[in-house]
This record gives C-alpha cells, structure tokens and sequence, in this order.
C-alpha cells in the first residue's frame, strides 16, 4: 500500500531527499569544524587536543587583541552608520516609488537603485578608489563609510519595498480624508506599518557592511582595518587558532542578526 | 536582481506625488556620486597613461587594452600578434565559474524541488536554513573551506580514517578547490530562484503528464523543466557572475597557478607596481561582459512572461 501511494505520489523523486540533506551538510559542515576547532586547546590547528576556551581568551587578552579590537569596532561602526544611512535613504526612495505615482523615472531610478547588484564587486572596487582618487579624497574610514552607504542601498531597500507593496493605501487615504497631514501619514501610518521591513533592511544593510571584505580592503587608508580586512591579513600567514575564534565570534554574530531577521518577517503577516 | 521591480503590479498609490523629487534625491545623490559616476570615471581612467607609482597621467591612451589584446614584442616595436596571457586569465575564469555554476545545479535543483514540495508550514524554515550559510562573512567561509580542505585538515583525515584513501589528497592550490570554494560560496543563490519557481508551479500538469502514462523522468524533463527554466537560469546567473569577479576564493584556495580576474584586477591596484588604466581596462571588460550577460538574461526572462500570458 505505501509502495503504491509513493508511486502514485507524483511529486516526490527518490534521492532528492538525500540529495537536500547532502545540500546542508556541505553548506554546514566547514562552519561546523571551524566551530568545534576553535574550541581547540593545542597551539597548532593540525591535532585536537581537548577543550578549551584558550583561543577565546587570547582573541580578547592575547598580544595581538590590540589590533583585532580596534578593527571590530572600526567594523561596528561602519556598520552601524551605513546600515542607518542607507536605511533612512532607502526608507525615503521606496516611498518616492510606491507612494508617488507613476512617473517617466521610475525605471531609471529602479536601476540606480539596484546598480551595486548588477556590477561584480571587484569592478564596484575598483571604480570607487578612481573616484577617491580622481576628486582628491584621502583614503580612511570615511572613504569606507561612504562605498558602504552607497552598496547597503538596495539590500536595505528591497524588503522596505516589498513590505511597503504589502500595505494597502486606503488606511492613508482613510486619514487624508480626516485631516492628517502628510506627514503625520506617514510618521503615524506608514512607519510604524513597515517597521517589519525596515528592521529587516537594517539588519541586512548591517550584515552586508560587517561582511564587506573587496571593497574596503580597496578604499580603506593605510593602516585602516575592519574585522575582515585584519583576519585576511592574518590569514594570509596561515589559519591559526585565534582566527578560528575570531571567525566562529563573528559567525554567531551573523546567525543571530539573521534569526532576529527572519521571527521579526514572521510577525508580518501582510506576505 | 531575483526580484520584480517594485510599483510595477501593485495598485499606484499617489499620497507622496508632490514630494516624489525630495524623497528620491538623497538616494539619487548617494548611488549617483558613489556607483554611477565612479564606473564612468573608470571608462575614463581606461584610457589614460600610467603612472608608475600607482594612479595615472592625464593624457589619452589605448596602451591598457592594447596591452590586454596584443603582445608587440619587449621593446613595443614589433607587429602585434595576439597575446593569450590575459585572455587565458579570463577564460580560466569562465571555466572555473562554469565548473561552479554545474556543480551548484547539480546539488541546488534536487534541493530546490524538494524544499518546494514540503508542506506549506516547514517550508520556511527549510529557506531559513538554506539562507544562513550565505550571511555568514564570506571571508570566513571562505577560510573555513580552507581549513577543511587541505592536506591534514579534517577532510583528508576522515577519508583516511575509513580507508579510502591511503595517503592525503592535495586539494587545496587546484582548481579543483577554486570550484569547490566558488560552489560553496554561491550555492543557496541557486537554490532560491529554482524553489521560488518551483513552488508556483502548478501540480495538476505532472498529475495530468503522469495518467498518459509518462514516467517521473519524462515528466521532469519535458514538462515540470520548461515551465521551471527562468527559475533555472537565474540561480545559474546568481552563481555564475559573482564567481567570474570572485577575489577570495581564487586568492585564499587556488595559489598562485590559478588565477582568476579578480586577482588580475587586484593586483593593478594594491601596492605600488600596479597599472591602474590596465586594471581600469580589465574592470570595463568584466562590467561589459556581466552587463551582457544580464541583458541577454533580462530579455530571455520578458519573453518568457509573455509567452505565459
């Protein structure tokens, strides 16, 4: 009988399953080894020698802690400014999309909008040091924060927008009809209705900056570094053990921002 | 990219018609000054003259896709012959990203179909999963490939273990680990679009394929595939493009000897011996060959639309 309702069943393809699940091991596994290695209390990563929170103590004691600290809150605070910066512009723009009527731009600014998705980010690089470079700005952390407003943009802008696409305008025109003004719409109405969306847009615009590894490193001064640009130059001596700290700190980071991301989503329930 | 451009179906809401210029300009202002302009400032710099302690000197010139193209000899005297030394870098990159974007079908489709058909509620939490992995910094799972990949790292200690192999298999430095590295990086991109189209698809054409007595195969290939294949095409576009530009994992898990664009480019850049046109050139013709790819792309899928209607 069961061997009759999986051949009727048309849907499911043997292997496919174990193929999904072989899916997962993959995306998992190497994160899984790092996590479990930085738990590591040998000197070498090459054996395993026991417990330990050793690694974690000397990412934030050890003699090069100096250097990883200051690049973590050189990260934070990119993060935090461009992740705000884009989110309010974006807040803005899908406004200006959604709620302005149709206008002879719209596919214009739509691909402006989405132009740091469309161009490899090795060429986003590139053509941000000539810009520097052309007007005469000095590489810092100004120049970074500035290349990371602009590519937060759309990442920070695509669930505002859709979450705005969600919500029915008769709620505005509810309160046009009884005297708000515009703007008490849109701070009163419109904000608190797309807060799902913008979380979500900070969140992402966040991630997306904290993770930037090709443009900063092209933008960046000297003697500038973020988390990724530190743990890449400590790479390139090879993996150690306080790396691996540092990676599965920053890994826990990610998951948790992206969880909080996903139940605030789960609250919308306009999609 | 993956998504339909907003305001396009939706009923037109006009609340904000008069302040439409006011809220669009800072958006208008930051991508124009920081995306827009700085890509043409970078067609400019293409065809300047060098400067040889990085940056450039203000006069016109076609050296940097001359030096692309052709080889004239070490003194610039002799007749131009084509110089494959570039153009095999970016051929490697095609191939690699090629390898990349197969593999990622190869495990991404299966995937896809089967987190599709789950029941409505687990859905969601198998996207979830899926989409993870990719918010982790890149940088770190790029070093975490490494580390599980090279010669006495967990992977090569589990073969021996079960005595598949006797000694370890050197991966790292190949392109093999490059493939690996760029399958690994991309892979939830291509499962998203495949499921997004999957998920629309409508049972009942299997059903009906399966009473006239056609196999499983038959029905996934002639009829469930066509219907699916802009889905298919955008998750190899979303793995195929950013691979072709990828810095990280050519740099951090190929080696010296495998070489990609990303690198080429990087290397015109950082550091002091670098030729900035020559890098700017490069760039233009990754940017021109991607802009190609999305337009071919972007048309393909229209048509697809309206062939649907």
């Amino acid at each position: 009988m069961a061997e009759l309702t999986a051949k009727l069943d048309v849907r499911s393809y043997t292997g496919f399953k174990a193929v999904t699940l072989l899916c997962l091991i993959i995306l998992y596994a190497p994160l899984l080894v790092v996590t479990i290695y930085s738990f590591n209390a040998s000197n070498s990563i090459a054996s395993w020698d026991g417990f330990s929170l050793r690694w974690y103590v000397n990412v934030f004691t050890g003699p090069e802690s100096t250097k990883f600290k200051l690049a973590a809150w050189n990260s934070f605070v990119i993060a935090i400014i461009a992740a705000t910066v884009s989110t309010s512009i974006a807040t803005l723009a899908a406004t200006g999309m959604i709620r302005a009527g149709k206008f002879k731009l719209h596919m214009l600014s739509f691909g402006l909008i989405s132009l740091p998705l469309m161009v490899p980010e090795i060429v986003t690089a590139v053509a941000t040091l000539i810009f520097f470079n052309a007007i005469g700005f000095d590489r810092g952390l100004t120049t970074i924060i500035l290349a990371h407003i602009a590519f937060c943009i759309p990442f920070a802008y695509l669930p505002i927008a859709a979450r705005m696409q969600g919500i029915d305008d008769t709620v505005e025109q509810a309160a046009l009809d009884l005297y708000a003004t515009r703007k008490q719409v849109f701070t009163r109405i419109l904000l608190p209705l797309m807060t799902p969306g913008i979380v979500s847009g900070f969140l992402l615009a966040f991630i997306v900056s904290l993770d930037d590894f090709i443009i900063t490193n092209f933008v960046k001064g000297a003697g500038v570094e973020t988390l990724p640009t530190a743990i890449f130059g400590a790479v390139k001596q090879g993996i150690k053990p306080n790396i691996m700290a540092i990676s599965t700190l920053l890994l826990s980071v990610s998951v948790i921002m992206v969880t909080i991301s996903y139940l605030v989503s789960k609250t919308d329930k306009t999609t | 990219m993956a998504t339909s451009a907003p305001g396009g179906k939706a009923a037109v809401s006009n609340t904000y018609q008069k302040a439409r210029t006011w809220l669009l300009l800072p958006s208008w202002l930051v991508l124009g000054s920081l995306s827009l302009i700085p890509v043409i400032l970078m067609l400019v710099y293409s065809f300047l003259t060098k400067e040889f302690r990085g940056g450039v000197i203000w006069d016109f010139s076609l050296s940097a896709y001359d030096q692309f193209f052709f080889d004239r000899g070490l003194f610039g005297d002799e007749p131009p012959t084509i110089d494959w030394t570039y153009i095999s870098i970016f051929w490697r990159s095609f191939w690699q990203a090629g390898v990349a974007t197969l593999l990622s079908l190869a495990i991404g489709f299966p995937t896809a179909y089967f987190i599709a058909t789950r029941p409505v509620r687990t859905r969601a939490i198998w996207v979830f999963l899926i989409t993870i992995p990719y918010w982790v910094n890149l940088l770190i799972r790029t070093v975490s490939m490494k580390f599980l990949l090279r010669d006495q790292g967990p992977l090569n200690e589990a073969l021996i273990a079960i005595g598949l192999i006797d000694s370890p298999l050197q991966i790292v430095n190949t392109n093999l680990a490059v493939q690996l590295g760029l399958f690994y990086s991309y892979l939830p991109f291509m499962v998203l679009p495949i499921y997004a189209a999957v998920e629309r698809y409508d049972f009942s054409l299997s059903e009906a394929a399966a009473d006239l007595y056609a196999s499983k195969w038959v029905t996934l290939r002639r009829i469930l595939l066509p219907v699916v294949k802009p889905g298919v095409i955008a998750g190899c576009i979303l793995v195929f493009v950013p691979s072709l530009g990828s810095f990280l994992a050519p740099d951090l898990l190929g080696g010296a000897k495998n070489y990609m664009i990303g690198s080429l480019i990087e290397e015109q850049f950082k550091g002091n011996a670098g030729n900035w046109p020559f890098g700017a050139a490069a760039s233009m013709i990754l940017l021109t060959i991607v802009l190609i790819i999305l337009i071919v792309f972007a048309q393909q899928q229209s048509r697809h639309e309206q062939a649907r209607v």
